[in-house]
């Protein structure tokens, strides 16, 4: 012992967290509360935050063990909207699955799937005006299936070919569509969640219409941007909405170091006297139903509000890591929110809407079009295949006018080519 | 044609005139920090703009400045012409990420999609006992960030014609605001009155509009014996030592940073044949080791001594040793002595 014990008291101890399985474990969510739909009624949009303090710590479903979507939180979506959210999920988890195989074959270096969450990037982007300004992270591509925008561009973009509108400059999936009202993402983690604020604050400032709606992960809500994001929200009522995706892991750290062992991340909320409700992030009408009451209150001046969606991601953080070395094998498995595709496809079928047989044929003619689409994509190259932007592209867009510095050092680069290659570099 | 309106004005009131100028040019810009509403910031530099632009316009924040920063970053994303203030340079640390990894690459990294044209206005530099938390002059870090531009004017007709360049730049500006000579420029001398800046040729100010480019140094003395760069409160003590000592020396007011007016540099080193390089910013990596690298590069043959560099020591800025560590006088005279002898 470094220092003796002082007046008998007794000594500190420092904890640090530990999931509750691990490899090998049997995993075992018994303890996870799961309350029945309905249990906190959908208060007013315009409710004060003090009032609905529980939503911080319930759980808003709409989805019943029955299928049936029931409730006062049930938005009621007619089974076209059903059938059409259904498919942009399939959609994302087909163009996940058929991405993370390049990965695999080769075709680029990284890749990240987004198998689980499915519903907390579509239903809330179906909640959503299409103008509505979107800031992600970087797993929340089914902003942009929902939105359409042209599969083969984000596949261009994961390949850093010479149809990227990224110029192969971002690491795959790393996109930016500001047409489509989707920021551009960034590596470094909740960076989006102040610019956020700040461009709910602009437009607000300007009486337009549009709001914007940020997404983090659990472990990143420990950044001091979300902290600092969440203030200025509060501060200027910014019409902003905040969501969590609860997914319990980040990388291989679980929420606990994120502070989940104590509170929920929708109760952060209450400290900054915010709204703040915490949603089944699998019962995608749950998910759709929140977005809608934030965006509706956000959109009338009530202010911002945080979302948590309770999750659970399916597949490993990225390309990069295995999933396995970290936690129990069969958690997904054993969920007890179960799988948000499922589940909205069970509803459809429950109410008569749809059929074993029409989704099946539905995964078919999905997956044909992601294969088509990324042969139409690997025409225009896949990483380190050659086929990229013009080498001088690398010295573009740092200033808005290429200052003399970096004049100087692209010639530079472009006499490495030369000595490298020879003179036939030059004719090409 | 009629000569334009001008007025004698210090460093802040340049600054405020700048601000008021383009608050009322561009309805775009928007102007936020801490203390800058209604107070009209701890230096003044905003006093009544909010007043005569409105609440929406000029306005206090929470003290975050990451917060500041970033809801900067997405103001300018929004189409906005953001102009925070950071009310001490030596406070910006929090507000870095947003800075380096965000402002800085958006252009770049969205591939001209989102653009990011803020303008940070910070007060650095010391000589006023701040302490190590009121006096750094942390400007290297930010010419190291591919993508910001980084502004330091020298006196208030350069602050104002800088500012507003600044704030018209599409890309993100860092602009330093040399605090020691807010008031008056400064010789060196810390124990004898203060000049004020009506005595300076440089606080003829412009009532109206008018912008300096960006990347242009300015040459405030010719000479032929040696050339000095440097920027901000240096220029004027290097001038008060220079003509103290009857030295012939070509003194280049840097102010841009980054893109550097390597032009103006490279003819006056070669015409004088030495080249003295002046910060108040600690010496290991500071911008004087960019500007030495620079010179070597373009001038090794026309050089007739080392090149030396007179700087702040490598320590904080300490509270109650502050001119024993300031870059003044004796330091200068010792350099000059020294790059003169061969």
């Amino acid at each position: 012992m470094v220092h003796g014990i002082k007046d008998n008291l007794a000594p500190l101890h420092l904890h640090v967290p530990e999931p509750k399985f691990r490899p090998g474990d049997k995993a075992d969510f018994s303890d996870i509360i799961v309350p029945e739909v309905d249990a906190i009624t959908r208060p007013d949009e315009h409710a004060s935050p003090a009032d609905i303090h529980a939503l911080a710590y319930g759980l808003v479903r709409v989805l019943g063990d029955d299928n049936q979507a029931v409730g006062s939180w049930n938005p009621g979506l007619d089974a076209d909207t059903l059938r059409a959210m259904l498919r942009k999920m399939l959609l994302l988890r087909a163009f996940d699955d058929r991405m993370f195989r390049a990965q695999r074959q080769g075709k680029t270096s990284f890749y990240m799937k987004s198998f689980g969450e499915e519903a907390t990037s579509v239903a809330t982007t179906m909640a959503l005006h299409s103008d509505d300004m979107c800031f992600p992270s970087y797993r929340q591509q089914g902003i942009l299936i929902t939105r359409d925008y042209p599969l083969v561009d984000m596949m261009n973009q994961i390949y850093s070919n010479s149809g990227d509108r990224l110029k192969g400059r971002q690491l795959p999936i790393m996109y930016s569509a500001k047409d489509y009202g989707f920021f551009s993402i960034s590596g470094n983690l909740t960076t989006q969640y102040p610019q956020a604020v700040g461009w709910a604050m602009a437009s607000a400032s300007r009486a337009d219409t549009r709001i914007s709606a940020v997404w983090c992960g659990d472990g990143s809500t420990a950044e001091g941007d979300f902290h600092s994001a969440l203030t200025f929200a509060a501060v200027y009522n910014a019409p902003v909405i905040f969501q969590v995706v609860n997914n319990q892991w980040a990388i291989s750290s679980f929420s606990g170091f994120a502070g989940s062992e104590r509170t929920t991340f929708a109760a952060r909320a209450i400290g900054y006297g915010i709204a703040g409700l915490r949603v089944d992030g699998n019962d995608a009408l749950a998910v759709f139903a929140a977005m809608q009451w934030a965006a509706n209150r956000a959109r009338t001046n009530g202010g911002p509000t945080l979302i948590e969606y309770f999750t659970y991601r399916g597949e490993g953080h990225s390309t990069s890591d295995d999933p396995g070395a970290y936690r129990a094998a069969e958690e997904y498995a054993l969920w007890p929110l179960g799988d948000p595709v499922t589940r909205l496809k069970d509803h459809l079928i429950a109410i008569g809407a749809w059929s074993d047989e029409q989704h099946e044929a539905l995964i078919l003619e999905l997956s044909d079009f992601v294969k088509a689409s990324q042969k139409e994509a690997e025409q225009k190259g896949i990483l380190g295949h050659g086929l990229h932007h013009p080498m001088e592209t690398m010295f573009e867009d740092v200033f808005e006018e290429m200052p003399w510095h970096l004049k100087e050092q692209c010639e530079q680069m472009l006499e490495e080519q030369r000595d490298k290659f020879g003179p036939e570099w030059e004719a090409r | 044609m009629t000569e334009p309106a001008t007025k004698t004005m210090n460093m802040i009131e340049a600054i405020n005139s700048a601000l008021d100028v383009m608050l009322a040019k561009d309805p775009e810009v928007v102007i936020m920090g801490e203390d800058v509403g209604y107070f009209g910031g701890v230096f003044r530099a905003t006093a009544g703009l909010q007043k005569k632009h409105g609440k929406t316009r000029v306005f206090d924040t929470p003290i975050s400045e990451c917060g500041i920063i970033g809801v900067g970053v997405g103001m300018a994303a929004y189409g906005l012409r953001p102009v925070p203030e950071i009310q001490f340079a030596d406070y910006i640390y929090p507000g870095l990420d947003q800075l380096v990894s965000e402002a800085a690459r958006m252009r770049y990294r969205s591939a001209n999609d989102f653009i990011c044209p803020m303008t940070v206005r910070s007060p650095f530099g010391g000589g006023i006992f701040g302490g190590q938390t009121h006096s750094q002059s942390p400007e290297s870090l930010f010419t190291h960030v591919c993508g910001i531009k980084t502004v330091i004017p020298a006196t208030p007709y350069d602050a104002k014609g800088l500012l507003i360049a600044a704030i018209e730049d599409n890309d993100p500006v860092v602009f330093f605001e040399p605090k020691r000579i807010y008031n008056g420029p400064f010789s060196g001398y810390y124990d004898r009155p203060v000049e004020p800046w009506s005595k300076h040729d440089g606080s003829a100010v412009p009532e109206g509009y008018y912008r300096i480019d960006l990347g242009k140094a300015a040459v405030v003395r010719e000479g032929q014996a040696v050339t000095v760069l440097t920027y901000g409160t240096m220029v004027h003590v290097v001038k008060a030592v220079v003509a103290e000592h009857g030295i012939d020396a070509e003194i280049i007011d840097l102010r841009t940073l980054l893109p550097l007016d390597i032009e103006t540099i490279e003819a006056s080193v070669k015409k004088t044949g030495r080249c003295m390089v002046v910060h108040e910013a600690t010496r290991t990596s500071g911008f004087g080791a960019e500007l030495a690298a620079q010179v070597q590069e373009r001038c090794f043959y026309h050089l007739e001594a080392p090149i030396e560099r007179v700087t702040g020591f490598d320590t904080p800025y300490p509270h109650s040793l502050e001119w024993a560590y300031f870059p003044g006088p004796v330091r200068l005279a010792r350099a000059f002595d020294k790059i003169m002898k061969d």
